[in-house]
């Protein structure tokens, strides 16, 4: 089924809302059209399509509620739809947690967060890309894997309380492993846009592969305390951890690591470095986004930390009213400012230290201090007197993300990863506690 | 279901709370009666396979496989006193595979429709097509005898679709009720319930119906120090199973009680939610002031509902012939035991390491009659007296490593995603020798006990690990002492597995589990189980886990 227009997908969820006769209801359209390419050992290994549109609708009385969803759009189908939503709401338990939809909101644009370039894409041209990769690879003697995927959809919401919402996206990631023959050097390269302009498999093939060829030999150091330079695909999961532990509720109720002593949680205090600023905005052109959460709230610019500042937590709308609380959704994307250094200036200005192309593996440790473990991948690198001077072996690290935007010297140019802006950072006293084999 | 999708319902997940975003399931929310509906007819599927196997061969495959996939899951979440979802989806639709010309090409499809399908393999054999142009080596497939029309059922007692919601809701309340009694200060408990309705049909020959069932019980109780804003956490210490409602029957036959000193106890086939809940509540609780631990070399004596997680990082995951090949560099990583590794015969562990793989065993969650590839499936060795001897494979694979058929290990998630090789049930045999866990730490000297899976992370070779628990206990001259806190161990695959001095006997013998082995891009999650009887490791490097920020 096609992507359909703002007024194709609110005429059908009007009709749905016609239907219905419970207290409230609220109908959400969600489709896309995605693909995907997939290569190892320089060969193309799966490629496919997937197409799915899917109705939801969610009927309430009183504080009872029941969801029911279809992917079938003529008239039976969706009075069945309704009537189901209605009958599973009737027979369930009353929710203590129950809040009324909204209302009719106002919304930012975000237009680029669609484009058509994307939505054009084809299996040819999927299969072009990898191929021209793979061609790149092979001329190097080096063995490549990687994966190609796209996806263009919308999301429309209607309810009966008069909240109207339609957003189209697109949305394409590339990640590439190269790898010597003789498997002692690996290199890697990530990008991830919204339009298909900005994207160039050459460029990043190029990159992973001079990874791959200059981390041969790596020599083992000891493990230690370190400063490293962390690339924007190193740095980006252990920000993505600290910003999922935002939860206001979670850190009201004493099991965050924004709990306060004593109770209550810890908007207000600098917790950071004070060149560390965090936020969001859906409107922003690198990292367009939905502008409405799931429940329908309006996604606006909100700061999250200002200056190594908490400024902001965010919460459910029933935590907002219970606590009063900033009724405030958990983001999209998020950006952290930077300056204007690249991963390269940064390495430059470095006297001793180690670059982290990425870091895999991350599982937390203790969501009490936000500690977390994980390794060093696909290239990383001794640095002495602003240069790369030899590959090292791989370490396994156990940090906190707090504790390193404590240890900040110094915060680069923010790059588009996983829909967030994400600056390399260098960080003082990054703890590695063992070395590892792995290439 | 998928990973994030877990996430976001539980609740377990930190931030996860907003749970009303359904239209992300990727399955379809239905009323639970539909979830005893029959799914549609063998007859009926046959024609459909057929249908789409034909345009397939049409358009130039010469090889298709399709698979009618009805996935039908019900999920309850509750915390503290009250429910906070309860979500019943279905999910039914095609997914085509096609060989052309040594190149393979998937597409799939939700209207399942004669029409719908010969369109879906004909786009099926398009991509395939495109493929073409830049293959180098293509596909060889081991062969694989038709079945006919055969069918296979998970042995269930009880289908838990069939128990009326209010009885799964009113078990979990009762069992957060006895966390909360007993020291904890929040529960979130879940229950997950699976049934996979698969028809596989090939160009092979084989029609296969089968009827798979899952079921998950599981809790996270808290207990939070206001004061000193410390908090601390213990999960439940069931097991994923294939099994039916049966496995919440709590049967003291079932049960294994944990080494003298620890209080803990261990669950077979049966699970008593609400003992194991009351034991988190207090357990969690005591945590909150329990010593810290001196890093060093201990001793470690692991029990089941902790070492399947280490076999499946250390062992399931090396032996993963994709990954050895390197089809999975870009994504979950490549692994030591490559086949020059395993040609020079170097020790994986020492002589008491013997890892079976399988899909067989009842009560696991790998257990299914055939694979997604139309493979009936078996039991293998993988590490004989601590030497590797074989790897996991599918039917593309077996020609690698010289082998004439296919272990059965291909697996999708649903009818939507692409089948490829994912891990089987990856089993430690017990000891033959009689021993008790008890019997094992009489000779432990300076140890540590460790019960339950915690954190866990290696690297993507599979030589580098680090691992946490739920419970830690010191061993001092044979003898539990007292309960740790802040453990985590680190090795490497090879040191720690020949550092192995044992395990305990069958009688000990348990299922560890998971429902989300997350593998592939897109990425897929299976459900795999490991088992094992405690088993010691001697010498291990523990560190410390307390920080300050």
């Amino acid at each position: 089924m096609a992507i359909l227009s703002q007024t194709e997908a609110q005429d059908i969820l009007k009709k749905v809302l016609s239907y219905s006769t419970s207290d409230e209801c609220e109908a959400t359209l969600n489709g896309s059209i995605s693909g995907n390419v997939r290569s190892a050992r320089n060969t193309i290994s799966t490629a496919g399509t997937a197409d799915n549109v899917s109705l939801a609708v969610q009927s309430r009385f009183g504080k009872r509620s029941g969801v029911a969803t279809c992917n079938e759009f003529d008239e039976a189908s969706l009075r069945r739809c309704v009537q189901r939503a209605e009958e599973i709401a009737k027979l369930a338990p009353e929710s203590p947690e129950y809040v009324p939809f909204l209302g009719p909101q106002k919304y930012l644009a975000s237009p680029a967060s669609f484009a058509q370039r994307t939505a054009d894409i084809t299996p040819d041209y999927r299969a072009q890309q990898i191929g021209a990769s793979m061609a790149l690879c092979e001329a190097k003697k080096l063995s490549s894997a990687a994966f190609f995927s796209d996806s263009s959809g919308f999301v429309a919401k209607r309810n009966t309380k008069g909240l109207e919402a339609y957003q189209r996206l697109t949305n394409l990631d590339f990640t590439i492993t190269v790898r010597t023959p003789d498997g002692t050097g690996s290199g890697y390269a990530i990008a991830n846009f919204s339009d298909l302009a900005k994207f160039d498999a050459a460029r990043l093939t190029r990159v992973a592969a001079d990874k791959a060829a200059s981390s041969v030999k790596a020599r083992a150091i000891e493990p230690g305390k370190y400063t490293v330079i962390l690339e924007p695909a190193a740095a980006v999961e252990m920000l993505s951890n600290m910003m999922r532990s935002m939860d206001a509720r979670n850190a009201d109720e004493g099991r965050s690591f924004l709990s306060k002593k004593g109770g209550g949680n810890r908007k207000g205090d600098k917790l950071f470095d004070e060149r560390v600023t965090i936020y969001s905005d859906p409107t922003n052109a690198e990292i367009p986004d939905l502008t409405f959460s799931g429940d329908g709230r309006a996604q606006q610019k909100v700061t999250w930390i200002e200056k190594g500042v908490v400024k902001n937590l965010y919460s459910s709308q029933f935590w907002a009213q219970k606590s009063g609380s900033p009724d405030i959704p958990p983001p999209g994307g998020w950006i952290m400012e930077g300056g204007t250094q690249s991963t390269a200036d940064l390495i430059k200005g470095t006297a001793k230290g180690i670059l982290v192309t990425r870091l895999w593996y991350i599982r937390a440790v203790d969501p009490q201090t936000l500690l977390y473990t994980g390794l060093t991948r696909d290239g990383t690198f001794y640095i002495e007197n602003g240069q790369i001077k030899f590959p090292v072996k791989n370490f396994r690290f156990n940090e906190s993300p707090v504790i390193m935007l404590n240890n900040l010297e110094a915060v680069g140019k923010p790059v588009r990863l996983g829909g967030n802006l994400v600056p390399p950072l260098k960080i003082r006293d990054f703890t590695f506690t063992s070395l590892s084999d792995a290439v | 279901m998928k990973r994030r999708d877990f996430v976001g319902l539980t609740g377990l997940g930190a931030g996860a709370l907003f749970l009303p975003s359904l239209p992300g399931f990727g399955h379809t929310p239905v009323d639970p009666a539909r979830l005893l509906e029959p799914g549609a007819d063998v007859i009926v599927k046959k024609r459909l396979a057929d249908a789409a196997m034909n345009a397939a061969k049409t358009a130039g495959a010469t090889y298709a496989d399709v698979r009618i996939g009805r996935s039908l899951n019900q999920y309850v979440f509750t915390r503290e006193k009250q429910v906070q979802n309860i979500v019943s989806t279905e999910s039914y639709g095609v997914g085509i595979r096609v060989l052309v010309d040594g190149c393979w090409g998937f597409a799939s499809t939700s209207v399942v429709t004669e029409a719908s399908l010969a369109a879906t393999a004909s786009a099926a054999v398009d991509i395939a097509k495109a493929n073409r142009l830049v293959m180098k080596v293509p596909v060889q497939l081991a062969a694989q005898q038709g079945y006919g029309e055969v069918s296979w059922k998970t042995p269930i007692q009880q289908s838990a679709f069939e128990v009326p919601i209010k009885q799964k809701v009113d078990l979990l309340l009762a069992a957060n009720a006895a966390a909360l009694d007993a020291g904890a200060n929040y529960i979130n408990s879940g229950l997950f319930q699976v049934n996979e309705q698969k028809y596989f049909a090939s160009t092979d020959g084989s029609y296969i119906d089968q009827d798979v069932h899952r079921l998950w019980p599981t809790f996270n109780a808290t207990a939070v120090d206001t004061k000193s804003g410390k908090f601390r956490s213990r999960e439940s210490l069931s097991a994923p199973v294939g099994l039916g409602f049966e496995y919440l029957t709590p049967n003291a036959a079932e049960q294994v009680r944990g080494p003298l000193g620890t209080d803990t106890v261990g669950y077979k086939l049966r699970y008593d939610m609400l003992a194991d809940a009351a034991l988190a509540g207090k357990q969690a609780k005591a945590k909150l002031t329990m010593k810290s631990v001196t890093p060093g070399k201990y001793d470690l004596v692991l029990d089941p509902a902790h070492l399947g997680l280490t076999i499946h990082e250390s062992v399931g995951h090396p032996t993963e012939l994709d990954r050895v090949l390197g089809y999975e560099a870009n994504y979950a990583g490549t692994s030591f035991a490559t086949l020059e590794w395993k040609a020079k015969n170097l020790p994986y562990g020492s002589k008491e390491v013997n890892i079976v793989a399988d899909k067989l065993q009842p009560g696991s969650v790998g257990n299914v009659g055939y694979d997604d590839e139309g493979v009936k499936t078996r039991e293998w060795d993988i590490i004989k007296e601590g030497k590797l001897v074989n790897y996991q494979k599918i039917r593309d694979q077996a020609h690698i490593v010289g082998q004439k058929e296919s272990d059965g290990c291909a697996y999708a998630q649903s009818w939507e995603d692409v089948q490829f090789q994912r891990m089987p049930n990856i089993s430690l045999r017990p000891g033959k020798a009689k021993m008790s866990v008890d019997d094992m730490i009489k000779g432990v000297d300076k140890g540590i006990y460790i019960a339950g899976a915690g954190s866990f992370s290696i690297d993507q070779q599979r030589f580098n690990f680090q691992f946490g628990g739920q419970l830690f206990f010191a061993i001092e001259k044979g003898k539990i002492t007292e309960p740790l806190e802040d453990v985590a161990y680190q090795s490497n695959t090879q040191e720690f597995w020949g550092a192995c001095a044992g395990s305990c006997d069958q009688s000990d013998y348990r299922l560890f589990g998971t429902f989300f082995d997350g593998k592939g891009q897109p990425a897929q999650v299976s459900s795999v189980s490991h088992g094992s009887a405690t088993t010691r490791f001697n010498g291990v490097n523990v560190i410390n886990t307390a920080r300050k920020v």
